[in-house]
């Protein structure tokens, strides 16, 4: 397990409204413990939020260190069946924007140690007010957002808003991107970046993109402090995998699987808690017998 | 914008506050390649002579200029015969049935000089699909198109005509199951195989360079109509008349014409079953600005930013969002948009077939009953063309219906008693 008490004395954990920031929870898990940082994602609002609640709970009880808590959207270009299938069950479901506050005060009271960045499609933000969202992130305890279809280069209020209140702002790399972009995200970025494994959306995959490895080295090169691998991850083996050289391991799609079907509940939380267990001790044996990168 | 540039050459990312890139990161490189390479291409003669070649032999331009006077009489409400004018620019006569070969046959020649030998493709109503279906099979490409399950049933004589063509359709069954689900699944297949892979991308939507680079490809449209106009008239027309789904047949007419003051350009929405229904497409009348597929601009949307779903008995008008380049013309007063209801759009329809022996698309009838609009009000209100001359609507008839033929069989009961229903489900695929 992780410790259960937020870096206090130190003061370098504490962001915005006391909530960790996820750059220096990267930092200090790397320096005090040697290990990467294990992100997880969960919709909010499935299979309805209160359960997605319990749900997020179950993950910070089981080592993970950062929620990428999701946000659902009616056109989620960058998700696959997996998160497609919960995020349109939670829309049906009636989930609202406002439930992503509600599951994150949930969650900073259970686990203050656990930095929360919402993950979020641009327009809902914009919908909201990208100033007023801002505010409400910081007053519900968030550490910043990751925003898939939002690139710097669009990103000017949402910059403008997270610079005054101190927020994470986590843009994406892929392997695709060109040097010159690296280093313009890699600027832009305030947290961690966070590297596509492949080209292509969200999803459990035999095996994490060969290129993986290079991206995060071109990240860093490009200026990059922390870069957090995600896409395809489902496994503590392939979690332990991309712990070698990756800042963080972020996992979605295999822990939404756990939850979908037809199973009881309490069935379906224990799998998750599980899964859980096994990607957290998969980053905790990761640099074991390889020493610091 | 510099004060001195004309409007009809406003290029991307923005027009005014609407455009820019909303999309992941992992396109970037694949939508630079395209801007350098269109930009490239724009200022080579030699491209700009194969898709001049291509429109004069395999589409058959130049589109006839088409005046139809027992459809104008119609228009002019109590007021004298003649006294108000209605010019077609027949799109529904080139190659494919619509305008959409246009784009696509420039897309494809940029395709093949990027080496890239797979496209894809979203279509609603079918016309786009099977017009890159057409050019993937003239020009040697794998082709992939995205259809959403309920268009597929609506258009299922087009899903036929792709799969002629060689192309694998692919029902989209996310969401709403329509246009804008079938656009969800095409940007997924291109963040995974954008290396290899071109989307064709339908309309003036989409991130740059798309809005931009689609305009170009259609503003051959208003180019010609405008010089046959002038040769049939003497002068520009007093109103341009398009359909707008996501804009394009809109664009390319109204480009010809953004600079020239004294003509009025207006856009028909998909009014649907009537605003206060909920039930429409009408971005202008019953959205507000957003981010939808890449673009900021006017789209339906709840309190959440999540896209309302739209609807119209047109599945080619059947969607949240506009080209951002409307939005733009919209703020800045130089185009109106109005909104037309399926009612009013199927009469239309009708009357254009009853007067003149033309079937038009469904999409391009919202357009021809703008225009009986648009001619009634001008006789209501006593105006006309400069000197006394008829008021004069230039209308593009973007597309063709033969495609919708069992719609309006449907809408019009004109199958007889018996076949009616068992026909009209195999011809819609429905059962």
């Amino acid at each position: 397990m992780v410790s259960t008490s937020p870096a206090t004395g130190t003061g370098t954990t504490a962001g915005p409204g006391g909530a960790p920031r996820a750059g220096e929870l990267i930092a200090r898990l790397r320096d005090e413990e040697n290990r990467p940082a294990l992100v997880g994602y969960l919709p909010v609002g499935f299979p309805d939020v209160e359960r997605s609640i319990e749900a997020l709970l179950t993950l910070t009880d089981n080592g993970v260190d950062v929620i990428e808590l999701g946000i659902p959207y009616s056109d989620p270009v960058m998700d696959g069946l997996v998160i497609q299938e919960a995020a349109q069950a939670a829309l049906d479901g009636g989930v609202r924007v406002t439930h992503v506050f509600e599951a994150m005060r949930r969650i900073r009271e259970h686990a203050p140690h656990v930095a929360v960045l919402p993950m979020t499609y641009w327009n809902p933000v914009l919908r909201y007010g990208v100033e007023e969202f801002a505010r409400d992130l910081v007053a519900a305890g968030g550490s910043g957002l990751i925003t898939p279809d939002l690139i710097p280069d669009e990103a000017g209020a949402w910059i403008a808003a997270s610079d005054e209140l101190g927020l994470d702002r986590v843009f994406l790399v892929a392997p695709s991107s060109t040097p010159e972009r690296l280093a313009l995200t890699a600027r832009a970025s305030r947290g961690f970046v966070y590297a596509t494994s492949l080209m292509g959306v969200t999803g459990v995959r035999a095996s994490v993109g060969e290129r993986a490895e290079q991206l995060v080295a071109d990240t860093r090169a490009a200026g990059a402090e922390h870069v957090c691998v995600g896409i395809g991850v489902s496994t503590g083996a392939q979690s332990a995998e991309v712990g070698r050289w990756a800042d963080g391991v972020i996992v979605g799609s295999a822990l939404v699987r756990t939850l979908l079907g037809d199973a009881p509940w309490d069935a379906r939380l224990s799998d998750l808690a599980e899964l859980t267990r096994d990607l957290a001790s998969g980053v905790r044996s990761a640099r074991a017998a390889h020493g610091a990168h | 914008m510099s004060l001195a540039e004309r409007l009809a050459d406003v290029s991307g990312p923005y027009f005014g506050e609407f455009g820019g890139r909303f999309v992941p990161e992992a396109l970037i490189a694949a939508l630079d390649e395209l801007e350098t390479e269109y930009a490239k291409a724009a200022g080579d003669p030699a491209f700009g002579d194969e898709l001049a070649r291509l429109h004069r032999e395999y589409t058959g331009r130049p589109s006839p200029l088409t005046e139809v006077p027992r459809f104008a009489a119609h228009a002019t409400g109590d007021g004298a015969p003649g006294s108000v004018r209605v010019l077609l620019k027949r799109e529904d006569l080139n190659h494919t049935g619509s305008h959409k070969i246009n784009n696509v046959l420039g897309q494809a020649l940029l395709v093949k000089r990027m080496g890239k030998r797979r496209v894809i493709a979203e279509t609603g109503a079918g016309q786009h699909g099977v017009a890159t279906a057409t050019a993937a099979a003239l020009m040697d490409l794998e082709c992939v198109i995205y259809m959403g399950e309920e268009d597929t049933r609506r258009q299922a004589l087009n899903v036929a005509r792709m799969r002629l063509l060689g192309a694998e359709v692919v029902p989209v069954t996310a969401g709403t199951r329509t246009l804008k689900d079938a656009i969800n699944e095409a940007l997924r297949d291109w963040v995974t195989n954008v290396e290899h892979t071109h989307y064709v991308l339908g309309t003036v939507t989409g991130p740059h360079p798309f809005p931009e680079m689609v305009r170009q490809f259609h503003r051959i449209i208003g180019e010609e109509a405008r010089g046959q106009l002038l040769e049939r008239t003497g002068r520009l027309p007093d109103a341009v008349a398009a359909c707008v789904g996501g804009g394009s047949n809109a664009l390319g007419i109204f480009n010809a014409f953004l600079d020239d003051e004294g003509v009025a350009l207006h856009g028909f929405e998909a009014g649907g079953e009537g605003i206060e229904s909920g039930r429409h497409a009408a971005r202008f009348s019953g959205g507000s600005p957003g981010v939808l597929h890449g673009a900021r601009s006017y789209l339906l949307q709840d309190d959440d930013g999540q896209t309302r779903p739209s609807h119209s008995v047109s599945a080619g008008l059947d969607y949240p969002s506009v080209g951002p380049a409307h939005s733009w013309l919209h703020d800045l007063g130089r185009a109106e948009y109005e909104p037309v209801t399926d009612d009013e759009a199927m009469d239309a329809f009708r009357l254009l077939c009853h007067t003149e022996g033309i079937i038009p698309a469904i999409e391009s009838a919202h357009a021809l009953a703008g225009a009986l609009r648009l001619g009634r009000r001008a006789a209501a209100e006593g105006r006309t063309g400069p000197d006394g001359t008829p008021y004069t609507i230039l209308v593009n008839l973007s597309g063709r219906g033969d495609k919708d033929v069992a719609t309006a069989a449907r809408w019009f009961g004109l199958l007889d008693e018996g076949v009616a229903s068992e026909e009209l489900e195999k011809m819609e695929g429905r059962g």
